[in-house]
């Protein structure tokens, strides 16, 4: 059985109800990313994982036990939260930033011991960013944010990483860095990782497995193969869209694609 | 390469942190004290430091100096540091739960809900006893606070910075003109000038007992409390992926800002500002962390009340100016230059 997954899971704004009846099973120590056109809820799904949201009813379990009934600090030494694009307030400096990251562990005042500076140098290191590290965080640009962040969730020392739109306001180039990295920590470190992002051809590249929403619900979930092909895009995204297969990684790539409704195309 | 990495470490900012707070704490202490010895000196009648001590350490009921020192003078500087420690620090647990620069007790309709309330008690009883006010202007603080955070809450997409100053203001002119309003119905202008103005002439030593230890807990808690905000301030999600209950969290601290800002209203009346500039200043020397933020802004807000008393009872000497006036003239263009830069980042 899974350590990280929902039962029949209803989540609601006001009475706006955004997730229907979910049953999502997160695997252990592989990448999955939720995919889906805006508004479908994955975003919304990811922070009731994380318990930042609260379901209407049906329950997220983790380890066996409602995520409700857990103390909160003990959940957050198995799992972390990156939510999207957050605010770093200011004159802060990296490694002071992510030294909150052993917040979970701590009591009281929080006076960092030994242990904590280790770690804290550790996922520095390994998110490479460890130059920076007297850096003020608002003085770095989106994609040294964003390793920050990431190093302060890796500072949480969980098992289970959930991030919200990773990528999103970063170029090419960081992007593939920030996935290469989370790849890195699911091969080396085994870490669970359970990401929401748009880019298609990154969800097909660095996942293993892909769960594609629409209006709170799942369509399909699966491998790459399985789930980016024409007849789920179709069904999700409502868009036609040209699969082939990447050269380079042998995985599936959206080349191209279309609006099927022409009503909905004209309109824009 | 380990010994660069320490020194390295050594001359960086975060490292210098707790020097500078330990020495902001310790310079203010005696920039505390040297302002309250100065504050008691000047005044209607001048009075040299020498005799102010003596007065104070070796106090003689027969001197007519120490009379003055003792009974009029000390209690009214002693409280003037209190409640610019209270005010100083409200205004950082509120910028720190709301991620909003511009927050401040006086700006965000804590102030004119107290001095409201006050104003209520004053038509409907004559002399009440100084502990009610204190609670009925705890009271009113919350009504105050609940007004601007529901009607900068209204719209969906929640409350920003803009928004809610906005809120605290229109409520503020609601609350203070009701509050004037009572004042000229129950012909109170008398009682309730002294708090519209704000001021601390006429504190005396059992409102000091009373306020001394509520304040004195208040900050206290804040304190103790402090590096649950400097998460708090991270975000709200943050914060709760890093296992904080924030709601637990955040309603302590409100009501600890509260206790702060109704207890000090109290007493001196709606001034605002203090709680705005303070934190600000401290921050920009100390860094975002709450566990030098609070207090450092304690002992700050502090001295800079006790020099604004000062320089009310000199400004137009032998007359006072309104304290709340004094601080104003500070404020306003402090507010003015932080609404420009933007006021989006967050405390």
């Amino acid at each position: 059985m899974s350590r990280l997954f929902t039962e029949d899971l209803r989540i609601a704004y006001g009475d706006d109800e955004i997730v229907k009846n979910l049953n999502l099973t997160i695997p252990d120590e592989k990448i999955t990313t939720i995919i889906g056109p805006n508004g479908c809820g994955k975003s919304t799904v990811l922070k009731t994982l994380a318990r930042i949201l609260t379901a209407k009813s049906g329950t997220v379990f983790l380890d066996g036990k409602e995520i409700t009934k857990e103390s909160t600090k003990k959940i957050a030494q198995k799992m972390a939260i990156l939510p999207q694009s957050p605010d770093a307030p200011e004159g802060l400096t990296v490694a002071e930033l992510v030294s909150y990251g052993r917040f979970p562990y701590q009591k009281g005042f929080g006076r960092l011991k030994d242990q904590d500076l280790e770690v804290i140098d550790w996922a520095l290191q390994v998110t490479g960013i460890s130059s920076l590290r007297d850096k003020e965080v608002d003085t770095l640009s989106g994609g040294q944010r964003q390793k920050v962040w990431i190093a302060m969730a890796l500072a949480q020392e969980t098992d289970i990483i959930l991030l919200d739109e990773p990528t999103t306001y970063l170029d090419l180039p960081h992007q593939l860095e920030i996935l290469e990295l989370l790849k890195y920590l699911n091969e080396k470190e085994k870490r669970t990782i359970v990401m929401v992002i748009h880019d298609l051809n990154h969800a097909a590249r660095f996942a293993d497995h892909i769960v594609a929403m629409k209006e709170g619900q799942i369509i399909k979930e699966g491998a790459a193969e399985e789930v980016i092909t024409r007849q789920v895009l179709r069904s999700v995204f409502h868009i036609d869209a040209e699969i082939g297969v990447d050269p380079r990684t042998n995985k599936p790539i959206c080349l191209t694609y279309d609006l099927i409704d022409r009503a909905h195309a004209m309109a824009i | 390469m380990m010994m660069m990495r320490n020194s390295q470490l050594k001359e960086s900012k975060a490292d210098s942190r707790p020097a500078i707070g330990t020495s902001i704490l310790a310079l203010g202490f005696i920039l505390l004290m040297g302002s309250i010895v100065l504050a008691i000196s000047v005044g209607a009648a001048n009075i040299d430091f020498l005799t102010v001590w003596r007065s104070i350490f070796n106090y003689d009921s027969t001197r007519e100096a120490d009379q003055i020192i003792v009974s009029l003078r000390l209690p009214r500087e002693l409280g003037a540091a209190v409640v610019g420690a209270a005010f100083a620090v409200s205004g950082a647990i509120m910028q720190g739960i709301t991620r909003n620069p511009l927050a401040d007790p006086g700006l965000l309709g804590l102030n004119a809900g107290a001095s409201l309330a006050l104003a209520c008690v004053f038509a409907f009883h004559s002399s009440p006893s100084y502990l009610s006010l204190m609670f009925v202007s705890f009271i009113g603080a919350g009504i105050g606070a609940v007004m601007v955070f529901g009607l900068g809450s209204l719209r969906r997409g929640g409350m920003s910075p803009i928004r809610i100053t906005l809120a605290g203001a229109a409520v503020s002119a609601l609350l203070s003109a009701l509050g004037e309003g009572m004042a000229i119905y129950y012909k109170l202008s008398q009682d309730l000038a002294f708090w519209i103005a704000g001021g601390v002439s006429g504190t005396n030593w059992l409102q000091l007992k009373l306020i001394s230890p509520v304040i004195g807990v208040g900050i206290l808690i804040a304190i103790m409390l402090s590096k649950e905000l400097t998460i708090l301030s991270f975000g709200e999600e943050l914060a709760k992926g890093l296992g904080q209950r924030t709601l637990l969290t955040k309603g302590i601290l409100m009501t600890v800002v509260l206790i702060l800002a109704g207890t000090a209203v109290s007493l001196v009346g709606s001034i605002a500002f203090v709680g705005l500039m303070v934190p600000h200043v401290v921050r920009f020397l100390v860094g975002t962390d709450y566990r030098w933020i609070i207090p450092c802004s304690a002992i700050c807000g502090s001295v800079l009340m006790v020099l604004a008393d000062t320089a009310a009872r000199m400004v137009n000497a032998p007359y006072e100016t309104p304290m709340g006036a004094i601080v104003s003239m500070v404020g306003v263009p402090f507010f003015l230059y932080l609404a420009r830069k933007g006021g989006r980042k967050v405390a």
